[in-house]
């Protein structure tokens, strides 16, 4: 091998920085997964605390859902959605899904932030005011 | 082959460093663009592209002229092109490159950019643009790289290449007549909105093309032991000149057209670029410029003497380049868009971080030339050519 | 077993290529989960084959022309920006010797010439700007209107060469320090977007007329052409009304009594 010093010394200076994220968090303990809050009045309301599919699927899947309610709206023009359970609702994420969840912050920001995921989704649309904000 | 670009002469690595420092202001005044957005350019409401926009299209005729040079050397077996055709493939990588990060410096949402791919729509021209461009951007990196290899090895280039120059060479019109295409069928564009913007693209092309080669084989002449070759040089010169004359016809038809019909919209663009209209007048010079620059650049490319000599030929290759470059790269698009759809004038002239981002993509363009030219001019330098283009065997 | 230096190389990239082509690929097939919901349109919306709008002009004063901008502009979020070279404009007052150029003559009247009306987009039937786009942002929806997808516009602007009626506008930066009072109901737009008069779609979804129909003191009449019996349909039928640029074929959905 042709400069077989100056390879070994690169690779284990690129194995350095490519593993320094999990080198630098080894031995310390994960920080605790958040919990986003659903306490807000509009919640507290609520008789059967219930989103519009079940807690497990939208945890996991709320993105799937925004992006098709979206496409659904916007290219289609059908602004009812029909849940699994047959309640309908109406397809807006300002008017539908921040009406209950008014409390951004503590609810979508947590995990987002959490999991440094940076949806651009309030660029455009208007985030509710919460308590301390103008 | 790529390592050859890593040993140089002391002017080739300042000449790199040069560029890097182009590319890095360049860059910093574009990452103030995607921060602010496209509000630091001179484009408004009314005219809605500028200068970016412009130098694309510019710059896919110089990509596509790359043809003038490869289509008589393959189809012709015009010897003399023999050294040069390479140079041409590679002017066209370069190019197409420049057009694709103009139109990426373009876009406002720079980084749905993929949307192109993900949502396929045949109905515009924009997405066959974009393309014809990637095409011709990988038929002519595996020609040109390709046929340089088989030389430095000194064997002739293997036969399944040559269906891939045909394609090149049916493909490069192509691309500047869909270029074309995005301006000439939108309605209620009266300067774009000509049958003839396709064909008198091609021509001022194959003019801006072959000038700038002219230039470049002048200047590597000068500085390196490798000779692109006179013979050839003039040649290009002719091709240069007559399809000037042509382009100059073309732009001649189309104030005719205008005037002798009088119809006022087809007018209006024409009288707004060389007189102004209500005293707007910014692009008035940059016509007059342009059409100065023509009138010097056509007699010396036409008479034989003044072409033979080589300080005049530079000089009318340069002068041929800025006309076609001003004519195309600026007065084209803006043209478009003065008067405005309610007849009202709005001007445009580019800004300071607009003109820096443009220069920073000129930049990354000739860095890309810079780096294939070095291997092309090292592999070159070691092969010895006769007066006619063919390989000698070296004897010394 | 040995390779050279340039082989792994090529191994190396190629496996790369495939590697993140291979990613990108399940992630475009795979199929969401809601797939196979139900959804379907809000049963008190207004449901037409083709809308239209006709305005009179004569009906039409400083004020109401005034009300019917404000309205449109304040519940979309339409920023108001003083510098002309960045507007954004859905519906705005204009004159007629600019909204209809060619119409004009030089014994007109200053008072005809400079008669004041409305102008938005056209709607147009057969619309350029959505002929042009690359990445169907723009499209036409069953009911004829000319929508935007603000979610998929990548910037280009070639839908603003392509409509000859200067009805689009571009978001040059960020629109919201410009916006006096937002509307959380509706949401902004975001910089390096194209943005125009969707003829309140959002509205009519809710069974609902346009915003500025509904402030216009009947000046602007919309309806369904393909319904015989609408307001628009029987106006078209009895009176003289003109469009803008009808000699360009893109076919405009707005009329004008003048």
């Amino acid at each position: 091998m042709y400069d077989g010093w100056k390879i070994i010394i690169g690779i284990i200076i690129f194995l350095g920085i490519a593993t320094f994220p999990i080198l630098y968090d080894l031995g310390k303990a994960a920080p605790p997964p958040p919990e986003p809050k659903i306490d807000t009045p509009e919640i507290k309301k609520m008789v059967e605390k219930k989103c519009v599919e079940p807690k497990s699927l939208m945890k996991i899947e709320h993105m799937v859902m925004l992006k098709d309610w979206r496409d659904w709206y916007v290219r289609e023009g059908r602004s009812i959605y029909i849940a699994a359970d047959g309640k309908q609702y109406n397809i807006s994420l300002s008017n539908t899904c921040m009406k209950c969840h008014s409390n951004k912050k503590d609810f979508c920001d947590k995990c987002h932030n959490y999991a440094a995921v940076v949806p651009y989704c309030w660029d455009c649309h208007i985030e509710p005011k919460e308590e301390g904000q103008l | 082959m790529l390592e050859t670009a890593l040993k140089g002469s002391r002017r080739y690595w300042s000449w790199v460093i040069f560029l890097l420092a182009i590319i890095g202001v360049g860059f910093i005044s574009y990452l103030y663009q995607f921060r602010v957005g496209l509000g630091i350019t001179g484009m408004s409401r009314d005219v809605s592209w500028g200068l970016y926009i412009g130098q694309f299209t510019f710059l896919v005729g110089v990509a596509a002229s790359a043809v003038t040079i490869v289509l008589p050397y393959y189809l012709h077996n015009y010897k003399k092109y023999g050294r040069i055709a390479i140079l041409g493939e590679f002017v066209a990588v370069a190019s197409v490159t420049m057009c694709m990060l103009f139109i990426f410096v373009d876009m406002g949402q720079p980084l749905r950019v993929l949307n192109v791919l993900l949502h396929p729509s045949p109905r515009s021209v924009m997405f066959f643009d974009m393309v014809v461009l990637s095409g011709y951007l990988l038929l002519n990196i595996l020609c040109g790289w390709y046929v340089l290899g088989a030389e430095r090895k000194g064997v002739p280039p293997a036969a399944w290449i040559k269906p891939f120059i045909i394609i090149a060479i049916c493909w490069a019109p192509s691309i500047h007549i869909v270029t074309a295409f995005l301006y000439q069928g939108l309605p209620g564009r009266h300067y774009w909105l000509t049958a003839i913007m396709a064909a008198k693209f091609l021509s001022s092309a194959f003019a801006a093309g072959p000038s700038l080669l002219i230039v470049i084989s002048l200047i590597l002449r000068k500085f390196t032991r490798f000779d692109p070759g006179w013979e050839a040089i003039q040649t290009m010169a002719k091709t240069a000149c007559y399809f000037l004359i042509v382009t100059l016809a073309f732009y001649c038809f189309e104030v005719f057209t205008a005037f002798y019909s009088s119809i006022p919209g087809h007018m209006h663009p024409i009288k707004y670029l060389f007189v102004g209209i209500h005293g707007h007048t910014k692009l008035v010079p940059v016509m007059w410029l342009c059409t100065a620059l023509a009138t010097v650049a056509l007699p010396i490319l036409i008479i034989p003497q003044a072409r033979r000599n080589e300080s005049a030929l530079g000089f009318a290759a340069v002068a041929t380049f800025l006309c076609l470059w001003l004519e195309k790269g600026i007065s084209l698009v803006v043209g478009g868009f003065v008067p405005n759809p309610f007849e009202r004038v709005f001007e445009y002239w580019p800004t300071v971080p607009e003109a820096l981002i443009t220069l920073g993509v000129w930049g990354i363009g000739f860095f890309v030339l810079t780096i294939l030219y070095k291997v092309t001019i090292s592999v070159k330098e070691e092969v010895v050519f006769d007066k006619y283009g063919e390989k000698q065997v070296q004897t010394e | 077993m040995s390779i050279s230096r340039r082989q792994f190389l090529k191994i190396a990239g190629a496996s790369a290529i495939v590697g993140l082509g291979g990613i990108s690929a399940i992630d475009i097939l795979q199929r969401g989960q809601f797939e196979a919901s139900q959804v379907s349109k809000d049963p008190k919306a207004l449901v037409g084959k083709r809308w239209a709008m006709v305005i009179d002009v004569k009906r039409l004063d400083e004020e109401t022309m005034k009300r019917c901008r404000d309205v449109c502009h304040r519940i979309h979020n339409v920023p108001d920006i003083d510098k002309p070279k960045e507007e954004i404009k859905w519906i705005w007052k204009e004159d007629f010797e600019h909204a209809f150029p060619g119409q004009e003559h030089e014994y007109m009247g200053e008072d005809i010439k400079q008669l004041p009306l409305l102008v938005l987009c056209n709607q147009c039937d057969n619309p350029a700007c959505v002929r042009v786009c690359p990445t169907k942002a723009t499209f036409k929806r069953e009911d004829g209107i000319v929508m935007m997808d603000m979610h998929r516009c990548i910037g280009c602007r070639f839908c603003m060469a392509a409509c000859p009626f200067g009805a689009r506008s571009f978001n040059w930066r960020d629109p919201r320090p410009f916006i006096k009072k937002e509307n959380p109901e509706f949401p902004t737009r975001m910089k390096g977007v194209v943005e125009k008069c969707t003829f309140c779609y959002e509205r009519l979804a809710i069974g609902q007329r346009p915003a500025c129909v509904e402030e216009s003191k009947g000046a602007l009449i919309f309806g369904d052409l393909e319904d015989p019996n609408s307001e628009v349909s029987k106006i078209l039928r009895s009176k003289y009304t003109i469009r803008r640029k009808s000699e360009l074929g893109t076919r405009p959905s707005v009329y004008y009594i003048t």
